[in-house]
Order: structure tokens, then C-alpha cells, then sequence
């Protein structure tokens, strides 16, 4: 599983940290999506897929190849 | 497309208290692109799809106006009008949106989760002590968001009566003149720019006084203006929506007691079951105006340039395409890509301080008044009118 960020898009709802805080975080700075583990391992699959499907800005994608 | 026989009056008229208006199922499934008469008598578009309306909240050429359709004559050209008080468009309102989203990430909201539990158990116990029976909206879903809001910006608590008459004006739809509101604005904005002026000189550990520091400290913040809409802003935003919320969600769940009774024997289901009461929430008020740009096509149908159009989230919360069995409340449904909080640059920035309260909400009640049960019945619970955040009038619990 390999997950990108568009941190242009993000709106900083911080709906992905709060379903995976070990993948996600945001930016103290200015609430921004940041990506804590690019690839993390499969006991994270639904939760990861949980948090891009109900990003409100289509930011989140994952690659399960 | 089937034509459209005559022209809706909206907001469509529920067929119960926490059921959906007939029309959406029939409006969804042929007529995705509605002619409705606002309430002011203006003509607009309302879409129903989950698909359109989400595209169309997200879509960035078109502009958000809260005040389509909503507002009397006369309304409309106040300075203190909160709306056009904070950039709403490009890259002003991304700036913006940065410089006061850093206040509302999911982490720090965790970290005012202990103090929201506290608060929570002590609305509890008051009613509690004067109860059974009481109405749930009044002991504990109005005051929680608005300490908890109030916390946040620094501002006394004693003060939530006035803010709860500028919000109530503010969000109303029908039922006071523009003499009022602009009256109303005025006090709001002189009350809240003294606030900050005395932010200025007495800082303390707070929103207002971060947000001011942080323009001296980094050179880029909030001006003065931007600075006292947000204020307002947030003090309304925090207000009448999750409190509404938290009333409706416990009457979604106690309304068929066998939802209240899984999570009591499953609590780990309160996030999800969050979610869903948001998605279910068939009185979600007024829904979200767009006024078109430029000329666009939605759901086939040519839409010219100024076309104001009236998303409606809650209609798309039941789209039969995206929600498996949208009738039903599975409190565990994942994912969950309701619009409840809109979509795009501008979905709710206040998302994950709702989310939070909501879920500790449930969480204190579940642990401290298990055998909670609706006071009457779910039939006879009565919405309010008007508003373009709906909710309950009252919502009467026992224990």
C-alpha cells in the first residue's frame, strides 16, 4: 500500500487523523495534511482506505498495487 | 429528465420530526436540477444528488452566499454583515482558512477532550439532580458547545444569553425584519470589537489573543476586520449547529432504543455512530447556496451564469448510489462520505471541534445514564421553524 497527499487540496478537516493517527497528522502551522507513513502495513488497509474515501477534498490517494 | 409539475416551495416540509421530506427520494431520482421558491420568494435551483452537490459545494469557480434567498430587503448592505467580513474566494480565503485551521487540527482537539468530558459530566449531574424528566437540549446539548466555544475564544460564558439572541437573528430565516438584524449586527460587532481590544492589551490563553499575536509575531495574521469576523464567525458557527446536533443525534438514537442499547454493550461504535446520526440527520436546516460564476452543467441540465442554487446535504445523505439502504441507521458504516459538513476548500472548518464534542457527548451519556430513554413519543417531538440550522425544540428524556 502506497499513500500520497496533495497538500494544495487539503482543507485541513483532520477527518484522516482522526480515523488514522499513526498515517496522517497535520501541520501545526497551518492544519495541513502530512503524511507520518507513506506505506504503513496491511492492519491499517481499511482505516486508510476509511480516510480517503470521506476526505472532504479528494486529497488522499492510495495505491494498494 | 421528467418535467417538473410546479415549483417546490422551500424548505420542503418534513413528513415527521426525524424523518425526511417525501419529496427527496422523488426529487433525487428524476428531477436531480429542482425549480424552488426561497423563502424570501426568489427563485432558485436546488440539487438533491450526492454527486452534483458535492461537485458543486467543491467547485471553486463558484461562490458561496450564505444570504441567497434568506434575506429581507434591506439586509443586505450592512458593514457588519459577518459574511462579507472574512475572504470567502481564492487565495485570500486559503490564506485565511491556514491561518485559523491551525487552531482546529484533530490533535488539538484532543487535547481539549478532558476538559469537554468535564463539562459534559457536570450538565449531566445537574439534570441529574432536577431531573427525570428533562429536556436534554437545554441541560446539556445548547450549553456544552457554547462553554466549550466560549473557552476557546475567551469569552465569559455569562455572556452566551446575548450570543445566543445575536446567533438565533443571525441564522434566522423568516422571522425578523432587516431593522432587526442590522441592529442586532451592530451590538454584535460592538461587543465583540471591545473583546478584542481588551485582547490587545490583556492577552490571555486563548484564540483571540493567538490569532493577535500571531500577526505581530509572524508578520502575516488576520487584519483588523478579518480578525473581528472570525470572532463572530466562530462564536455563531459554534453555537446553534452542534447543539442542534447533539439534541437530534440522541433523539435518532433513542427514537428505535435498540440503536442506544448496541452501543451501550459495543461504546467503540460512538465514532461511527457519530458519523451516521450526521449523515441520517433529515432536519439538517437549510442547506448550502451557491450563486454560478460562469455558465455549467449540472446533472445534464444547463445552468446560466447567476443561477443561484440551494445544495441540499441532506438529500444527498440518503443518495441510494453512494448509501447502501440510506433509510436505515447502521451505526457502523464505513466509509461514510456524508456532506453534512460540506465539501470542497470551504467544508466545515469547525469539523473535527464538532466531531470531538459529539463523540464525547454520546461517550459521558452512555457511561452515566445508560438507561436513558426519550420522554415522549418520537412523533411528538417538534422541530424549530426558521432556522437555517435546523433542530428539535426540545428533547424530553428520562432515566
Amino acid at each position: 500500500m502506497r499513500i500520497t497527499v496533495d497538500q494544495d487540496l487539503c482543507c485541513g478537516a483532520g477527518q484522516c487523523v482522526l480515523i488514522a493517527p499513526d498515517v496522517f497528522d497535520q501541520r501545526d502551522e497551518d492544519g495541513i495534511v502530512e503524511l507520518l507513513d507513506p506505506a504503513p502495513g496491511p492492519e491499517l488497509k481499511d482505516d486508510v482506505h476509511e480516510a480517503a474515501a470521506v476526505c472532504p477534498t479528494a486529497a488522499i490517494t492510495v495505491d494498494d498495487g | 429528465m421528467s418535467p417538473q409539475e410546479h415549483t417546490l416551495q422551500y424548505p420542503l416540509t418534513q413528513t415527521a420530526p426525524l424523518e425526511p421530506p417525501q419529496e427527496w427520494d422523488e426529487l433525487r431520482r428524476g428531477c436531480p436540477v429542482a425549480d424552488v421558491h426561497l423563502p424570501n420568494g426568489a427563485p432558485a435551483k436546488l440539487l438533491t444528488r450526492h454527486e452534483d452537490v458535492k461537485a458543486t459545494l467543491a467547485d471553486p469557480r463558484f461562490v458561496r452566499d450564505i444570504r441567497v434567498g434568506t434575506r429581507p430587503e434591506g439586509a443586505e448592505d450592512d458593514p457588519g454583515d459577518l459574511t462579507r467580513m472574512v475572504p470567502s474566494t481564492g487565495e485570500e480565503h486559503l490564506r485565511w482558512r491556514r491561518l485559523v485551521g491551525r487552531w482546529f487540527t484533530a490533535k488539538r482537539m484532543k487535547q481539549l477532550r478532558p476538559g469537554m468530558e468535564q463539562i459534559a459530566e457536570d450538565l449531566i449531574e445537574a439534570m441529574v439532580a432536577s431531573g427525570p424528566p428533562a429536556d436534554l437540549k437545554a441541560g446539556l446539548g445548547f450549553p456544552l458547545p457554547v462553554f466549550v466555544i466560549c473557552d476557546m475564544l475567551g469569552v465569559p460564558a455569562r455572556d452566551r444569553e446575548r450570543f445566543s439572541r445575536w446567533s438565533d437573528i443571525l441564522l434566522n430565516l423568516t422571522r425578523y425584519t432587516g431593522q432587526e438584524m442590522r441592529e442586532s449586527q451592530q451590538e454584535f460587532v460592538a461587543y465583540m470589537s471591545g473583546h478584542i481590544e481588551a485582547k490587545k492589551t490583556a492577552p490571555a490563553d486563548d484564540l483571540i489573543s493567538a490569532l493577535i499575536e500571531q500577526r505581530e509575531t509572524e508578520g502575516d495574521g488576520l487584519g483588523d476586520t478579518e480578525l473581528l469576523g472570525t470572532a463572530m464567525g466562530l462564536l455563531v458557527a459554534g453555537h446553534e449547529t452542534t447543539a442542534n446536533m447533539i439534541g437530534k443525534m440522541v433523539a435518532m438514537l433513542l427514537a428505535d432504543r435498540s440503536r442506544w442499547e448496541r452501543l451501550l454493550e459495543d461504546p467503540s461504535k460512538v465514532r461511527t455512530a457519530v458519523e451516521e446520526s450526521l449523515r441520517a440527520d433529515a432536519n439538517a436546516g437549510f442547506g448550502l447556496s451557491r450563486v454560478l460564476s460562469e455558465d455549467t452543467e449540472v446533472a445534464g441540465e444547463h445552468l446560466p451564469e447567476g443561477t443561484p442554487v440551494v445544495c441540499s446535504m441532506a438529500a444527498a445523505n440518503r443518495d441510494e448510489r453512494v448509501f447502501t439502504d440510506p433509510g436505515n441507521m447502521d451505526l457502523h458504516r464505513v466509509p461514510n462520505p456524508h456532506l453534512s459538513f460540506g465539501a470542497g476548500a470551504h467544508s466545515c472548518l469547525g469539523q473535527a471541534l464538532a466531531r470531538t464534542e459529539l463523540q464525547v457527548t454520546l461517550e459521558v451519556l452512555l457511561r452515566k445514564l445508560p438507561t436513558l430513554e426519550l420522554a415522549v413519543p418520537p412523533e411528538e417531538l417538534e422541530p424549530v421553524e426558521g432556522l437555517l440550522v435546523g433542530g428539535l425544540r426540545e428533547v424530553p428524556v428520562r432515566w
